[in-house]
């Protein structure tokens, strides 16, 4: 019934106090926390700095592909990943936005919401995901009317009611699961076949109340003051068609939050940053792991690989450089 | 009747709440007519009170304390608002159970009125001392919500901060119709005076550029 998971802030931050930092880790979800965890162990002046602790994992009920736990909430995971990381006392800034890189010489300056401006020696940059948008009419207009990218947090508003799940992945079957409990009746809404597990596709197998239109377009979310249906083209028969619903649920996958580094890196073409096999980007002293970069497979457990790796890259980087080993 | 706290988290609360530094008081306003969850936010509030001698609780009845209610701006049930110090009411408002996530947001702010520093860069709280309009900010939230307690904290941060704001917290569930009256159907959405909208866990400067254009 209750989720207590508060931190003790300090009374003087090491914010205010460090001149310079190793590393500074922007994100607080599974790349950026384990990232902080293997830096913090190698001895480096490392904090993290985030908007929240858990980052995509608060989007997720049920996770059952990380390795030693069977079946867990998102939320107890990035529970579990956080208790870790108060075990080493890693200093960590929540509730803040970055808002500029700048780098100076050879130091680079993180610009936070809160007016601090931090110095640090490397980044890592684990911003992951922000949900993707169908970039449909009416999507804005109907965004929170209807509209939601989160069922664990709005899946409660659609009891007994009718709503429509777009997509064809694991976070949309999962999604329909959330609902079940509330929904009277869901209906999948996909533009090709189904990608999700075939773990999961059983599962969805036992939702009675569920209906799948696969192939199918989503064209436009309409209603009033709060979203009504949505038009489709059902692409098997070449025909627009209307479904009428009290919610749309949008699990299409993410898009990365590289927007801070977009004029200091390299990104392709889906605006992902772009990794080497040490997590380096294209620019010395910056690095990157998890959802916002170019690596292909979205998952918890590649994002915290991958904040270990630039880690251990990030320590062998600062003896290089700084240490001349 | 058993302990909503279990002794776990009783113990965890208490080494939290041992961070207060001054004193603070709940003023819980119960109803007796349609009130699910008012005798459970009571035991609450009791619980949490008990986990500190730095921690008061009143009890008022919305219908028969109508002059305390009409000083605090109640009109809901279950509803409390957190007292500072020296009694004073500093517009930080819950209505409905801050159980789940919400807890979060509640013991933030207990720890907070005690008059805990939160750390604002200096030109970030001159900025929200300027703020000269009455302000009123609703957070609408569910308790299954990651990311509300967040938005729920700022708000109230901003209304200890400055006497012209008032914040709160609401269940949208425990309220449906309001929930309804506002459009509420995704969490947190934020409302300002009654008609500017912002969605989802803003950081405090996005609260303060809405207030700041108002």
């Amino acid at each position: 019934m209750f989720t207590f998971n508060m931190e003790k802030p300090k009374a003087s931050s090491l914010f205010d106090e460090v001149i310079l930092w190793d590393m500074i880790v922007i994100g607080g979800g599974p790349a950026g926390l384990n990232g902080a965890l293997y830096a913090k162990r190698k001895g480096l002046m490392v904090g993290i700095v985030t908007l929240e602790i858990g980052g995509q994992l608060h989007n997720t009920s049920t996770v059952d592909n990380y390795l030693g736990f069977k079946n867990i909430e998102g939320k107890d995971l990035s529970d579990e990943f956080f208790e870790h990381i108060k075990t080493l006392e890693v200093p960590i800034l929540t509730g803040i936005r970055t808002q500029e890189i700048k780098k100076n010489n050879d130091i680079f300056e993180v610009k936070l919401s809160d007016g601090k401006t931090l110095n640090t020696k490397t980044i890592l940059l684990a911003t992951g995901g922000a949900p993707r948008k169908l970039n449909v009419p009416g999507e804005v207009e109907f965004s929170n009317k209807g509209v939601s990218y989160c069922t664990t947090c709005d899946a409660p508003f659609f009891k007994d009611k009718h709503v429509i799940v777009a997509g064809g992945g694991n976070s949309a079957a999962e999604a329909v699961l959330d609902l079940v409990p509330w929904a009277s009746k869901i209906t999948v809404v996909h533009r090709s076949v189904w990608r999700a597990d075939t773990i999961l596709l059983e599962k969805l197998k036992a939702v009675d109340k569920l209906d799948i239109h696969l192939n199918s377009q989503i064209l436009e979310i309409f209603g009033d003051d709060l979203m009504k249906g949505i038009k489709y083209l059902d692409k098997s028969e070449n025909i627009e068609k209307i479904l009428e619903a009290d919610g749309l649920f949008i699990e299409i996958g993410t898009i990365p939050n590289s927007y801070l580094l977009k004029d200091l890196v390299e990104l392709n073409e889906r605006d992902e940053v772009i990794v080497d096999e040490f997590q380096m980007t294209s620019e010395k002293g910056i690095f990157a792991a998890g959802d916002v970069t170019n690596q292909e497979e979205k998952q918890i457990i590649i994002s915290a690989a991958e904040g270990a790796k630039a880690a251990l890259a990030i320590t062998k980087y600062l003896n290089k450089f700084y240490k001349g080993e | 009747m058993s302990k909503l706290l279990n002794k776990e988290l009783q113990d965890q609360i208490r080494e939290f709440l041992n961070m207060m530094k001054d004193k603070v008081t709940f003023v819980y306003f119960k109803s007796d007519k349609n009130c699910d969850t008012c005798e459970q936010t009571k035991m609450l509030l009791e619980e949490i009170a008990d986990l500190s001698e730095k921690i008061s609780f009143i009890e008022k009845d919305l219908n028969k304390d109508t002059e305390e209610a009409k000083k605090y701006g109640i009109t809901l049930a279950p509803s409390f608002v957190i007292l500072d110090n020296e009694g004073k009411y500093k517009g930080v408002k819950f209505n409905g159970i801050p159980a789940g996530h919400e807890i979060n947001s509640f013991l933030s702010a207990v720890i907070d009125m005690s008059g805990v520093e939160f750390g604002f860069d200096k030109d970030l709280v001159e900025r929200i001392k300027k703020i000269k309009k009455p302000v009123n900010i609703k957070v609408f939230v569910t308790l299954s919500c990651p990311h509300c307690p967040g938005a729920v904290s700022n708000a109230h941060r901003l209304a200890m901060l400055n006497d012209n704001i008032e914040s709160e917290m609401i269940e949208a569930q425990t309220f449906q119709e309001l929930s309804v009256k506002y459009k509420v159907s995704g969490v947190p959405k934020i409302i300002i005076n009654e008609k500017h909208e912002l969605v989802g866990n803003q950081p405090i400067e996005e609260y303060l550029n809405k207030l700041e254009r108002l």
